[in-house]
């Protein structure tokens, strides 16, 4: 054994802002995904409350056309999708994957600090459009042609053309991630941390990083050939001259659903984690959670057309069957968290009531997400508010709660100090609040038949009150960031400084200090559970090798 | 020590004095991360141009039942017996010097690596040149990305397989360079078999696309 100790030349560590600007450390790119995200989520909602502050009344009042207001819901959506919930999750994961495999960094550390680097870079793009003549995109998120192409609609000038390049590096920054973690996760496990062992988040980044390596690209190749059409003089997507306006729908949605999985099921990952830990009680169907988990992964690229019943070009009845089937494995994941939750000893901490939130508002958007699987309802209800409510209870409702409980779960762990549990509840009933005063009256507008995109309303449509509680119910989730981030910088300088483990954890992130060491772990413990820092804790409840039958799955 | 904790390999003094554990089971077993990485790399890369080919095959069949594909005016621009007959040759004979190449460093024959190398890289940008001079022949004869969906999907595929051609030859410049500075062994050459895997790829997609574009 060596014995003599090496004297280093330099530091391990720059300090301050150039190791920062530098480092290739995944914890600090991590923080440095979540933080970035975390501002495009403000700017994002800064939009949002600019299209819910228009449609309070009806009339315009704060734009001085309908232009503006098209850029505006256009950009809250394209942030929101790309530059928040995506990164968020990758960043979450970036930060916990891992340290829940008992790795000390990702296999590409330097690609790594490249993924990131990229997302700023892609959100000054898309940001840049508004400077732009003609301004930002204004063709909603999924800008399709002709909207953005040609003729008097046209989403004119640069800013569709900035739009497009800033999905295309946001979406390599996605792929370039996704090899990251599929690398990291099938070559650098522990010992002992076998596929069967691995926590859920992990599972769920695995799925996600599937997703996105094989539906990214497809975007890619969906953008690549707009902006041919836009600046080259292609032809692809204009009937006029022998192309197809719906080919772009069908590469589109071909990425665009799978990404409502890779933006809901790291979430998913998140609440996992946190329900068993403030239940006492391990997770309910572990394996059954995994199937399941790549159940809806593999479904997921079956279901794309259900954006386009109205199109009259897919064929309806297979893809409404395959949409309906994908309520099957979110069934079995919804029996798993509720069965986990059944007799448990429930502590209500900050992330286990987001936790909770995430499960009651994710019915709902599940719920309304089969009505709209049914064709003849779907025709109906095809670009109203109801699609809107829908979306929203899924991706606020389900992923953003989500990331809030992680956030709130992992903060000690990447600070060292625990958030105030008094400012985190406010934050959750303000935000809980908010969100259903906002999107549930959305469900009845759509009833109503309002549609999606409009920056006015007739007055007599009956539709004033509604849109008035929903604009109310905006400024109240806008209201509601204001405590969480008070939270954040009062807990770093005087939160109650959180140990090693400060919820008594099951997984490896656990079982090193508060933030982690640069190289995360001196010492791993024995893995032979999917709960490693539990049957550390008590060493008398483990199994001895060969006890189990089932070694590889206790549940 | 804790009865709690196993330690998993044996313990050195590494840097400031910290205990570091030397995980032996990080040894790596099977396929290496670079190579792994490549390979899911190549996946999305396969992802992108099905995208493509989604477009092409879909736009082919609309126009087609039209009576329109080839149109009339491009119906002898894409002969499979001219010019570009001999780049394929160039491209699939490039793939074969290319694995002669990482047979050569298994082998640790570092000039046969270099040899086969170098005739790889020469071969990739003879390709390049004669497509370029392929198109320049197509814009002659009036046919460009504006010439309906016809131009804008031969150019678009043809010139997305170029540019991966590019980043293939730019990737052989780089092993050939690392690989005269003597920085590869029989043991150490994960960067030659990832490069190769791309290469190949890339070969792949452009016998794809002769066959579809040309022989179809």
């Amino acid at each position: 054994m060596a014995t003599h100790v090496l004297t280093p030349a330099t530091t391990a560590y720059r300090s301050g802002l150039y190791e920062w600007l530098t480092t290739t450390d995944h914890k600090k790119i991590g923080i440095m995904y979540v933080i970035n995200s975390f501002l495009f989520f403000l700017i994002g909602g800064f939009f949002a409350l600019g299209v819910r502050a228009e449609l309070a009344q009806p009339g315009l009042q704060i734009f001085k056309d309908e232009h503006v207001y098209n850029e505006f819901f256009s950009i809250h959506a394209t942030v929101m999708i790309f530059l928040f919930i995506i990164p968020m999750l990758a960043g979450l994961g970036n930060y916990i994957v891992p340290l829940q495999i008992g790795a000390p960094d990702m296999a590409f550390p330097r690609i790594n600090a490249l993924s990131f680097w990229m997302l700023p870079m892609g959100g000054i793009l898309l940001l840049a459009g508004f400077l732009a003549s003609g301004g930002a995109a204004a063709a909603g998120w999924t800008s399709y042609p002709p909207l953005s192409e040609v003729g008097p609609t046209k989403s004119p000038g640069s800013g569709q053309d900035l739009w497009i390049l800033s999905i295309i590096l946001i979406g390599t920054s996605s792929i370039l991630g996704s090899i990251n973690f599929l690398v990291t996760i099938f070559k650098m496990r522990a010992p002992g941390m076998t596929l069967f062992r691995m926590p859920i988040m992990v599972w769920t980044m695995l799925v996600t990083s599937v997703l996105v390596l094989m539906a990214t690209p497809v975007i890619t190749s969906a953008l690549v050939m707009l902006f041919i059409d836009r600046n080259l003089g292609g032809t692809f997507f204009d009937p006029f001259h022998g192309g197809n306006a719906v080919l772009y729908q069908n590469v589109f949605w071909f990425y665009s659903h799978p990404a409502v999985y890779v933006m809901v099921l790291p979430a998913m990952g998140i609440v996992s984690e946190v329900l068993p830990v403030f239940s006492r009680k391990p997770l309910f169907g572990y394996k059954a959670f995994i199937f399941a988990t790549a159940g809806i992964g593999a479904l997921g690229f079956s279901v794309w057309a259900h954006h386009m019943f109205t199109t009259g070009q897919v064929f309806l009845p297979f893809f409404s069957l395959m949409t309906f089937l994908i309520a099957v494995p979110t069934g079995v994941k919804m029996f798993n968290w509720c069965f986990t939750m059944f007799r448990g000893k429930l502590t209500l901490s900050t992330p286990m009531i987001f936790a909770i939130g995430f499960l009651t508002m994710f019915l709902i958007g599940g719920i309304n997400g089969a009505f709209s699987a049914a064709v003849p309802v779907d025709f109906a209800l095809h670009d109203t508010y109801w699609v809107v409510a829908h979306l929203h209870y899924v991706l606020f409702g389900g992923s953003v709660f989500g990331v809030f409980a992680g956030l709130y779960y992992w903060f000690p762990k990447m600070t060292g100090r625990l958030l105030n549990e008094g400012l985190g509840k406010l934050h959750f009933v303000l935000m809980i609040v908010g969100f259903n005063l906002t999107f549930f009256p959305m469900h009845i507008l759509g009833l109503e038949g309002m549609p999606r995109r409009i920056a006015d309303y007739a007055s007599d449509a009956g539709w004033n009150d509604l849109n008035l509680a929903a604009s109310i119910g905006g400024f109240i989730i806008g209201i509601s960031i204001l405590p969480f981030i008070w939270n954040v910088f009062i807990s770093l300088r005087t939160g109650a400084i959180a140990g090693d483990d400060p919820w008594e954890g099951n997984t490896l992130e656990w079982a090193t200090s508060s933030p982690p060491p640069p190289y995360n772990f001196d010492r791993l413990p024995e893995i032979r559970s999917e709960r490693p820092v539990f049957d550390a804790r008590h060493p008398h409840l483990r199994h001895k090798p060969g006890e189990l039958a089932d070694e590889m799955g206790p549940a | 020590m804790t009865s709690d904790v196993a330690t998993l390999g044996h313990e050195e003094t590494g840097i400031a004095g910290r205990p570091v554990v030397v995980q032996e089971g990080h040894i790596s077993r099977g396929i290496s991360n670079p190579i792994l990485g490549m390979l899911l790399f190549i996946t999305s890369e396969v992802m992108f141009f099905s995208g493509l080919f989604a477009a092409y095959f879909s736009t082919r069949a609309q126009n087609a039942a039209n009576g329109g594909w080839p149109p009339k005016a491009f119906e002898h621009t894409l002969n499979p017996l001219s010019l570009i007959l001999v780049a394929t040759v160039i491209l699939i004979t490039s793939s074969f010097t290319c694995q002669f190449a990482v047979w050569s460093i298994r082998r640790g024959d570092r000039t046969g690596f270099i040899r086969n190398i170098s005739i790889t890289f020469v071969l990739g940008i003879a390709f390049l040149v004669l497509q370029a001079y392929d198109y320049s022949l197509l814009f002659g004869e009036g046919m460009t990305m504006g010439s309906g969906p016809f131009g804008t999907t031969y150019f678009t595929l043809t010139g997305f397989h170029g540019a991966h051609v590019f980043g293939g030859v730019l990737m052989l410049g780089v092993i050939l360079y690392r690989g005269m500075a003597g920085q590869f062994s029989a043991k150490h050459h994960d960067a030659i078999e990832a490069v190769s895997l791309y290469w190949h790829f890339v070969d792949v997609v452009w016998i794809i696309l002769f066959t579809v574009l040309y022989l179809l």
